[in-house]
């Protein structure tokens, strides 16, 4: 088997692959941390829409630094800017948004992700100071709810699960995974396996995969670009 | 009418030990930093507050706990780029801690404001946070029961305001606060901008005088952002 090491996807090149699935105009929520990178790799002629759950949709780049407008920040607490077409609203307008089914796509990060589209993301459940956040209220409402993963944990365990074992942060919600070394949808409690990288086999992906990886149809190369490597 | 006064000092001064305390602001964003200082001079204890985070470095927020003057926070993440004071007094004991997801914290305050005592929301079904509460099924899908949520005082900052309490706010620092100037039984605006009446578009007002009952002018309001970077420590 060869080492995953050398042949998985860097998460520039998992975020890419995801951002190639949004629509052009599609209203799109990024998760705080690694799926803030997907805005980065919008194909040519698309322009999505995004919106932070502290009121704000449509917003600009991250200013340079010493520009910075405390008043005008993402989710991540992180500086934004304003362009032609930004919209400001409360916090409750912001959530109607999230679970009133007005977004098209959310795009998280996971500890897990089970079969039955179980995600944990939000507690390792070992005790600290627990937080929440929007996460729970992200993974209800959006159209498509699809999580950008390492296939694996640091120790080589699987993190597309039978079943989640961390505290959940929603039940069956997560429709598509995004992962360093495959895109797996989820339908009906499976996973089904609709691209993969090349150098790995079938065999070899599900062994690293704990739970069946069921192929309908023809498997997808997955290749991103070598420069995100 | 006038709900117009002259000093922070004068605004905090009712709000007694024991109270419950919405506090407006996502991480330092429309945070009523000197809102928060004058009821830190004031000195009211055993707070209950309400706020989506924890409070960051040694002001604002985490100076009110680090004061030891809230006994409970209600919040979503208490989690930020220094979040020392609260993480201390959490693992000492010394304060309680409600999680709420950040849009279910949202809609409780609404709900406490709108005068709907309880709510279905699909958020947290099935996960840890649900745990005690009741769950009902609509058209085929889980939900569970969320209960309003109601203050004392509400502390807000908004950009202007007029003598009427008519306010509007600056950018993404409008978050939580309009939400919590409906939810509170007295809600103080500490605004940037004091206007005579007929000085805001009525188009322009996002939260109507209605649900204001005291307008204090801070002038140049500090930044939570900038004061960490400055290491600042209140008081």
């Amino acid at each position: 088997m060869s080492d995953i090491q050398d042949i998985k996807l860097s998460n520039a090149q998992i975020a890419w692959r995801a951002a190639q699935d949004i629509e052009d105009g599609a209203y799109v929520n990024l998760g705080i941390g690694f799926p803030e990178m997907v805005a980065r790799f919008q194909p040519e002629g698309r322009q999505a829409i995004f919106h932070t759950e502290n009121g704000v949709l449509d917003f600009g780049k991250a200013p340079a630094p010493g520009e910075e407008d405390w008043d005008c920040i993402n989710a991540g607490k992180k500086a934004i800017t304003i362009k032609p077409g930004t919209a400001f609203f409360h916090h409750a307008d912001s959530f109607a948004m999230v679970r009133g089914g007005h977004l098209d796509v959310a795009i998280l990060g996971a500890y897990e992700v089970a079969q039955s589209g179980d995600l944990a993301n939000w507690s390792t459940g070992k005790g600290g100071v627990p937080a929440v956040g929007g996460a729970m209220d992200l993974v209800h409402g959006a159209r498509r709810v699809a999580v950008l993963t390492d296939h694996v944990t640091k120790k080589g365990e699987p993190k597309l699960v039978a079943e989640c074992t961390l505290p959940l942060t929603g039940v069956g919600c997560v429709t598509r995974v995004y992962t360093s070394l495959a895109v797996v949808d989820i339908e009906d409690g499976k996973f089904i396996l609709r691209e993969k990288v090349p150098a790995i086999s079938l065999e070899d992906l599900q062994a690293v995969t704990g739970a069946p990886l069921h192929v309908e149809g023809e498997i997808g190369d997955l290749i991103a670009p070598e420069e995100l490597a | 009418m006038d709900k117009r006064l002259a000093s922070l000092a004068e605004a905090v001064s009712r709000i007694p030990d024991g109270a419950t305390v919405m506090i407006g602001g996502f991480g330092g964003s429309g945070a009523p930093i000197e809102l928060i200082h004058a009821l830190i001079d004031h000195g009211a204890k055993h707070l209950t507050v309400v706020n989506n985070n924890a409070g960051n470095g040694h002001v604002g927020l985490a100076a009110l706990i680090e004061q030891g003057q809230v006994d409970k926070l209600i919040c979503s993440f208490p989690r930020s780029a220094d979040p020392v004071v609260f993480t201390e007094a959490y693992r000492a004991g010394s304060i309680e801690l409600e999680l709420v997801p950040q849009g279910t914290l949202a809609e409780r305050i609404r709900a406490g404001g709108a005068g709907i005592p309880a709510f279905y929301t699909p958020t947290s079904y099935g996960t840890d946070l649900a745990k005690g509460k009741p769950v009902a099924e609509f058209d085929g899908r889980s939900y569970v029961q969320e209960r309003w949520l109601k203050a004392d005082f509400a502390l807000i900052k908004a950009e202007t305001g007029d003598p009427h309490g008519n306010l509007t706010y600056r950018m993404a620092a409008r978050n939580f606060n309009p939400i919590m100037a409906t939810a509170a039984a007295v809600t103080i605006a500490q605004v940037t901008r004091v206007v005579e009446r007929g000085g805001i578009d009525p188009e322009q007002v996002v939260t109507p005088g209605i649900f204001v009952d005291h307008v204090v002018e801070v002038a140049a309001p500090a930044q939570e952002e900038a004061l960490n970077r400055a290491e600042v420590v209140y008081p």
